[in-house]
């Protein structure tokens, strides 16, 4: 179906989320919608999709004017949406969270559904059964189970919001592949995303979003160096790649043995150099945020040795050591998920920043924290004040919050999904503060989904697969398509 | 509109509005005239300099216990177990007294140390209740309503057993020799040390909170206890001595009620101030200044409500329906406020 937006506006308070955004996709396209964080392209998505009003604006299909006030209009008018988290019931059966989307009658018919479903399956080479509980199945699934869904559903127009978020690479390319057969079989789909990789593979055009705007469109062959300019109105090329490795040991970790239930890991070796960046690869869940975390002394390991090496040539042990210990050797350690673990919400920045520091005394001198603290906002360039709180910063500035909250000397920084949900801008800016402290001589280790941030800012990769460790492999001679089949796991001795 | 329910002050002025509203229609239903009862609880609380002290000397304890609440709200805890710990800070400055009654330790002594020795009690019935959440993993609000019965029956015991005056068990004990009471007030019952006390307390508490690292601490505790650890907060260690902190003012209001004002040991002498400064905690949003006046109004409600059984043959436990539609319709309001400005809001990540 063609579908035509236009001049959509919605505004938050005093912000423009969407700034008369016009927007035409025709049947059998797929529609990319490029854009950083907050430009616009999830709001005018919901807008679409029934979950926000437009503040004026039309929609058409077909060239017949609508009115979707809610998400079961856009159902009902063919407009499938995949949300970035898959919206399903997690305890409950894949058939069963089918049925549940068409209430249609008292009695379901589930051979029906059943026969629908594995024909639908089959179309698409998935292979999900339907009697497993969604709670087994993998991110990956429950986007092919979601996608299935919407088409049973009788989705003519599927919008995709960052499909590629904690998926493998192996389920990413079946996506892609599913996108494309929808596309030939006269369905459009809309494509949103910041990565251009994607977007320049799949859609046959792209829009660029821009605070708010439309800024343009193009079709293929796409110019990344234009899609960038138009992304972020200036030229962003990524630094070069600066090595700081010193080869002096920094951290040794020996025998490591970590014992999980579901995931045990057992004789991890490996050396941490002064100012290298180590990145741990892998599919999540594969034991890289175990041992992260556990060089971090947030969990305990069952066996084995962290060696701190000094200055005199003396090794320490850390195994069985308080995590505030670790903390105190200068060993510091991001969470992912940062206003869980990272940051307290309903305290401001400043005191952030009196918690991070050393405690001097027993009262607080406001005065000095506030300087310290409006100092590290203007060194990290964080768009807030002394008085913001930290929930309301953008994830960028929470990032760059965590690092300017990170204490001196430090000796190993541990970060899991660094630059997660960063637009471009955001992720050369943290890794130009951490390649700083490198320069400094501490060690960088990170797990990251970004396969093309774990190259593109490793020195040395470790790849995870089941449990399994490799060996830290040259960041500079490994080739994508070898990282790419040890993740599979592929080529494991 | 919007703004006025998206400010917190102006929110709260509406949500005692309500309360008013709502009182008189229960007011009206019982067949009375709102004006003459707020009339008579004026009068009972405002009214007269007789009145005002009474209202005066109950504030000590509410606002005391209020203290120690702060610190167990601030660090995200429900200390049910105030009422029990206030018992158990009766009961040990009780017993200290007690034991000194006839010796020839002066009377300001033993004053003192019965004082010391209810922040002993009080401290150590809240430890109990923190070191079972710590390392029993029993729910602090389990904990504490249990210790609450235990203090209640080691209370019974004491005042039906070996405390009782020779000859009656009427669940009091025997009243204190008066050298062993606080100085009171000419022609009153306030104790102007107590008063004092009290004072001190507010000051300290809002201190402590608002401007030192242990406060800091403590709140970032409360508001996300793993970010605090990660960042180098000893959560679990924070959390007890909240409790702790807590505690001593439990006892401390436990022993004032004791050398200050009932000058006996009796069943009940917690009075309720346990769980009516849960209320006026929340009301204060953890503000200790602002609990202030929020007490100074429950207790003013209270006492001015007690007259109306005899002027207008009302129950007096209507100041209780004013003080609990408050706390409702706060906590509404909040809500309101809470939902307006998150549709406000709305979700800007495009």
């Amino acid at each position: 179906m063609d579908v035509e937006l236009r001049n959509i506006n919605k505004r938050f308070g005093k912000v423009k989320a969407n700034d008369d955004i016009s927007l035409t996709i025709k049947a059998g396209e797929v529609q990319g919608i490029l854009g950083e964080n907050g430009a616009g392209k999830s709001t005018l998505m919901k807008i679409f999709s029934g979950l926000y009003q437009a503040d004026s604006g039309q929609i058409f299909i077909n060239g017949k004017k609508v009115n979707i006030s809610s998400p079961a209009d856009s159902v009902r008018l063919g407009i499938g949406m995949l949300h970035q988290d898959p919206l399903d019931f997690p305890p409950m059966k894949v058939i069963d969270n089918l049925i549940i989307g068409s209430m249609v009658g008292t009695f379901p018919n589930r051979k029906k559904v059943l026969k629908e479903f594995t024909e639908l399956q089959k179309q698409f080479n998935f292979s999900i059964s339907p009697d497993a509980y969604i709670e087994k199945l993998t991110v990956g699934e429950r986007q092919q189970l979601e996608i299935i869904r919407l088409l049973w559903l009788g989705a003519e127009t599927l919008i995709l919001d960052e499909p590629t978020t904690g998926i493998s690479t192996s389920q990413k390319q079946q996506l892609f592949a599913t996108v494309k057969k929808l596309s030939k079989q006269g369905k459009s789909v809309v494509f949103v995303s910041h990565k251009l990789e994607e977007v320049e593979e799949l859609c046959t055009q792209v829009a660029v979003f821009r605070q708010g705007k439309n800024i343009g469109q193009m079709k293929p062959p796409f110019n990344t160096d234009k899609l960038v300019e138009m992304m972020f109105g200036k030229v962003i090329s990524r630094s070069k790649k600066e090595c700081c490795s010193q080869t002096k040991t920094n951290v040794e970790i020996s025998d490591l043995k970590i014992d999980d239930a579901r995931l045990p890991i057992s004789g991890v070796n490996f050396i941490i150099q002064k100012g290298e960046v180590i990145g741990f690869a892998g599919m999540e869940g594969s034991g890289q945020a175990q041992i992260l975390r556990a060089l971090g002394g947030i969990i305990r390991p069952s066996g084995g040795h962290i060696y701190l090496h000094n200055k005199d040539h003396k090794k320490q042990d850390l195994v069985g050591k308080h995590y505030f210990y670790f903390k105190e050797s200068g060993i510091s350690f991001l969470p992912a998920s940062r206003l869980e673990e990272g940051l307290v919400g309903g305290l401001d920045l400043q005191e952030h920043f009196i918690l991070a520091e050393k405690q001097k005394g027993f009262f607080i001198d406001q005065k000095g924290n506030q300087e310290l603290t409006e100092q590290r906002i203007r060194d990290f360039n964080i768009k807030g004040t002394a008085e913001s709180k930290v929930e309301a910063l953008s994830g960028g500035n929470q990032q760059r919050a965590e690092l300017a909250l990170l204490r001196q000397p430090l000796r190993l920084l541990l970060l899991e999904q660094p630059t997660r949900g960063l637009d471009i801008e955001s992720t050369i800016y943290i890794w130009s503060k951490m390649k700083q402290r490198c320069k400094e001589g501490a060690s960088v280790v990170f797990v990251s989904a970004d396969l093309d941030e774990v190259i593109h800012y490793s020195d040395r990769i470790i790849v995870f697969f089941g449990g399994r460790v490799s060996k830290p492999l040259d960041a500079n001679k490994v080739t994508v398509d070898q990282l790419g089949q040890l993740i599979g796991g592929k080529g494991w001795s | 509109m919007r703004k006025l329910l998206t400010n917190r002050y102006s929110s709260i002025a509406i949500a005692l509005i309500l309360a008013i509203v709502f009182t008189c229609v229960v007011i009206l239903v019982m067949n009375a005239n709102p004006i003459r009862v707020f009339a008579v609880i004026m009068r009972g609380s405002v009214g007269s300099w007789d009145a005002f002290t009474q209202v005066l000397q109950a504030w000590v304890p509410l606002i005391l216990a209020t203290c120690g609440l702060m610190f167990t709200f601030t660090a995200g805890l429900w200390n049910i177990g105030m009422e029990g710990q206030i018992e158990m800070g009766a009961i040990f400055a009780y017993g200290v007294i007690r034991y000194f009654t006839g010796s020839d330790t002066p009377g300001a002594v033993v004053i003192i140390l019965a004082i010391l020795s209810g922040i002993v009690g009080g401290a150590i019935w809240a430890l109990l209740v923190g070191l079972l959440k710590n390392f029993g993993g029993v729910n602090e609000i389990f904990g504490g309503l249990g210790f609450n019965f235990i203090a209640d029956a080691i209370m019974l015991s004491l005042v039906y057993g070996p405390w009782k005056p020779e000859g009656v068990a009427n669940g009091s004990t025997r009243m204190l020799d008066r050298i062993y009471w606080l100085p009171q007030l000419e022609g009153s019952y306030l104790s102007l040390w107590a008063l004092g006390i009290a004072i001190i307390g507010v000051i300290l508490v809002t201190v402590i909170l608002k401007g030192t690292y242990f406060g800091l601490k403590l709140k970032a505790v409360g508001k996300n206890s793993k970010s605090s650890f990660l960042l180098g907060v000893p959560t679990n260690r924070y959390m007890l001595v909240s409790f702790i902190l807590c505690g001593i003012f439990a006892g401390l209001t436990g022993a004032l009620q004791v050398t200050g004002f009932n000058h006996v040991l009796r069943n009940n002498i917690s009075g309720g101030y346990g769980y009516m400064a849960l209320m006026v905690g929340m009301l204060a949003n953890i503000q200790p200044l602002l609990s202030v006046p929020i007490a100074l109004i429950f207790i003013g409600l209270s006492k001015g409500a007690s007259g109306l059984g005899i002027d207008l043959q009302l129950d007096s436990n209507l100041s209780g329906v004013i003080q609990g539609s408050l706390v409702i319709f706060v906590l509404i309001m909040d809500g309101v406020r809470k939902v307006i400005q998150r549709k406000g809001k709305g979700a800007a990540n495009g």
